[in-house]
């Protein structure tokens, strides 16, 4: 089994609570709030007016860039305002509110369960259906999946990596995904695979979901140029540059993207989205969720659609349980703690995490004793023990000659620092700043 | 003895060669520096705390000679007088300036704003501003982890632990703005020191409606305009759903302070005012006039 090369930790992955668990569908709230950002790039601009009614799969806001994705309607009913609400972090967002009225889709969206395989579109017409979906990278970056399928010039795709490692510890969604919809995934992959003018496909599954490669090699047997990669067990194989290393041996070189080395990445969840706005025209208007922790009542895997209060589908796996100290937004690696979950469902959110008081509090740090043992573990072969302390005396240009932008927030250095350094919060306000310097200095050189 | 004498000569001879040598290079290679350079850095206060906007001060006292006027020139830690002293060594006209000083507009203190979370990460207001909206509901607020108070240079600020809310020690105060720039919240202003130290200020610049603003923060502006209607000279601006009091235009008259409902407007340095018949005003202004 393949892995890759640099660093990497062995979390706990904690997945039982909600593995193999089927996805259950989220009823309807009575009012929706449709955030206006719920992707990486420019905000979307809504395109409703108070007081228009709406039907689901309709489009209320467009891309607002180039780097942007458009937002559909996940609800029938009438648009109550256009105005800021709080998100669970505390701040403030623009958003569509819905008044949620009865279940009345567009008539062109196919909602049987009937798997689609025929697809004689275009790669452009697939590009643009993608495209017009709305449909942005589920695996945590939510970065607009049509802006990935056209390379830039002079570049060329030759493997496309699926993403189905799902190595964030507690969640399981995507394990899920795969076991209950592995043939349309294969479906999307033929798909992306047409849209890129290319042959070649791995998909890429730790060796914790036995079941999943099982199910994804019996689906992929008989199709021409899908394989799939079982890899061995390590955090942080999700990433973009570690899967492509795992999955086909090359390295994207610092500050490159993976087009570099001819590789495209998507992960499980896209691929389906793909697929049901490529076969179905269906909009990006739902997600599969994890909702789990220690003591929660029904812990599982929810499709939630966008707007729908998160507090509704906690209500769903049983209500916030009593010992909690700490919620999380998305995985325990790399999700943020919030401060209420009293905000609607978005294509950012991936899960829900409750943990206990007794390990919910970080622990006081003590000096730094040298060991290296975050060196050995950054995936990106950086030095973050030199890094932190570098953000800490605000020393910029020596940051960024310390390649501080290849850090991928992964947090492996701070799961293994045995004294318990805050490193990955100095390194991420020193990536901040010299993201914001390296950005002024290109703007005056234009 | 002929080894001793050998080796003093030889010794000699080449000292006085490199001797001669270096003299002539010295004078080949001479940088002419202006020594009003020197006198001016001696004038200036040696802090080397940049709030000139120069490196430090021997940059400051370079700018200083080769400007043509001392116009936009201004040592804050100084202030008018030092610069006054600069002028008179290089001849030039120093502008009168009017001192200033550093104020924090956030009075959330811990019972004016309730805490909705516990930050148990790096202090450091930086990081915690990057994360999220802070331990309380205002997303404007003071976070209180003190990074100013380790930005300043002078001991200027502190942290209250009764408020959670940084003070500054007016006497000490340099008005060299570090604080200004180490506050991710842009929450302390350098504002005009004003006559017998006494000024205005609206104490919040919370941006949110007045509903949540309120509800996020007791002490907090809600916008309502009240002040600006009140105000004869056109010194306050409401925008953004926050009052702005101009220093250059207030003239001090502490209507605005009486019109505000939720006493975010404070007024600094003044002595306590007469005692009026009305006793309900009378206690709202007990709580106003603490100096901040």
């Amino acid at each position: 089994m393949k892995t890759f090369k640099i660093g990497g930790v062995h979390p706990q992955d904690n997945k039982e609570f909600s593995a193999h668990r089927p996805i259950i569908e989220c009823g309807l709230p009575a009012k929706a709030v449709i955030p206006l950002v719920q992707h990486i790039g420019a905000p979307a601009q809504a395109v409703v007016e108070k007081g228009q009614k709406v039907k689901v799969g309709e489009l209320i806001a467009k891309a607002g860039g180039f780097v942007s994705a458009n937002i559909h309607s996940p609800y029938s009913g009438t648009i109550n305002k256009i105005d800021s609400y709080v998100d669970g972090w505390g701040m403030r967002q623009q958003a569509i509110f819905i008044d949620v009225e009865g279940d009345e889709w567009l008539e062109d969206i196919d909602r049987t369960p009937t798997v689609v395989r025929e697809c004689n579109l275009e790669p452009k017409a697939i590009i643009d259906k993608i495209a017009a979906a709305g449909i942005v990278g589920l695996g945590g970056a939510c970065f607009p999946t049509q802006v990935k399928l056209m390379p830039p010039p002079g570049k060329k795709a030759e493997v496309l990596v699926i993403n189905g490692v799902e190595c964030e510890p507690y969640l399981t969604c995507d394990h899920q995904l795969m076991l209950e919809h592995g043939e349309e995934i294969v479906i999307g992959i033929q798909i992306l695979l047409k849209a890129l003018g290319i042959n070649k496909a791995v998909i890429g599954i730790e060796a914790n979901k036995p079941d999943a490669i099982a199910r994804m090699k019996e689906l992929t047997n008989r199709t021409l140029g899908i394989s799939v990669q079982p890899l061995k067990l390590k955090y942080p194989q999700g990433g973009e540059k570690q899967l492509i290393d795992a999955c086909i041996g090359r390295q994207v070189p610092s500050g490159a993207l993976p087009i570099e080395v001819g590789a495209v990445v998507d992960n499980v969840a896209t691929v389906f989205a793909v697929y049901q706005a490529v076969q179905k025209n269906m909009p990006l208007i739902s997600r599969v969720m994890t909702i789990t922790g220690k003591h929660l009542a029904n812990p599982g895997n929810y499709q939630v659609r966008f707007g729908t209060p998160l507090t509704d589908v906690v209500a769903l796996a049983g209500g916030i349980p009593e010992d909690t100290g700490k919620i999380i937004g998305g995985g325990p690696m790399m999700g943020r703690a919030m401060v209420s979950i009293d905000m609607p469902a978005n294509k950012r959110v991936s899960g829900l995490l409750f943990l206990p008081e007794d390990e919910s509090r970080r622990v006081e740090p003590e000096n730094c004793i040298r060991c290296g043992k975050c060196l050995d573990a950054c995936p990106m072969g950086l030095e973050p023990y030199l890094l932190a302390k570098l953000s800490e005396h605000e020393l910029w240009d020596e940051l960024e000659d310390h390649n501080v932008m290849d850090c991928i927030d992964c947090g492996c250095c701070l799961f293994t620092c045995p004294s318990h350094r805050p490193l990955l919060d100095y390194i991420r306000l020193g990536k901040g700043k010299v993201g914001g310097i390296i950005r002024a200095r290109q703007a005056a050189k234009k | 003895m002929n080894v001793i004498v050998i080796s003093l000569l030889v010794l000699g001879v080449t000292g006085l060669v490199a001797a001669v040598l270096l003299f002539f290079i010295a004078q080949k290679f001479k940088v002419e520096e202006d020594p009003r350079i020197d006198e001016v850095q001696e004038a200036l206060p040696g802090a080397n705390c940049g709030g000139c906007g120069f490196a430090g001060c021997r940059a400051m006292a370079e700018a200083c000679v080769k400007a043509d006027s001392l116009d936009g020139l201004l040592c804050p830690v100084g202030g008018a007088e030092t610069m006054k002293a600069v002028g008179s060594i290089l001849g030039k006209e120093a502008a009168a300036v009017a001192p200033k000083v550093a104020v924090v507009r956030c009075n959330g203190t811990c019972e004016a704003r309730p805490r909705t979370s516990v930050y148990d990460g790096t202090r450091s207001c930086q990081i915690e501003n990057a994360l999220y909206v802070g331990e309380t509901a205002c997303a404007f607020g003071c976070l209180g982890c003190g990074d100013c108070v380790s930005a300043c240079q002078f001991g200027a600020l502190s942290m209250d632990p009764k408020t959670g809310l940084p003070v500054v020690d007016e006497d000490k105060c340099t008005a060299c703005g570090q604080c200004v720039k180490a506050c991710p919240r842009h929450i302390i202003e350098l504002r005009n020191k004003g006559p017998k130290s006494r000024r205005m200020v609206v104490l919040c610049i919370n941006k949110d409606k007045g509903a949540p603003a309120r509800k996020a923060c007791l002490n907090a502006c809600i916008g309502c305009g009240k002040c600006e209607k009140e105000c004869n000279f056109e010194a306050i601006t409401v925008e953004n759903n926050v009052a702005y009091i101009d220093f250059e235009k207030c003239r001090l008259c502490r209507k605005c302070e009486a019109a505000c409902p939720t006493g975010a407007i404070h007024a600094i340095n003044f002595p306590p005012r007469k005692v009026e018949v009305n006793a309900e005003s009378e206690s709202k202004k007990e709580v106003k006039n603490e100096n901040v």
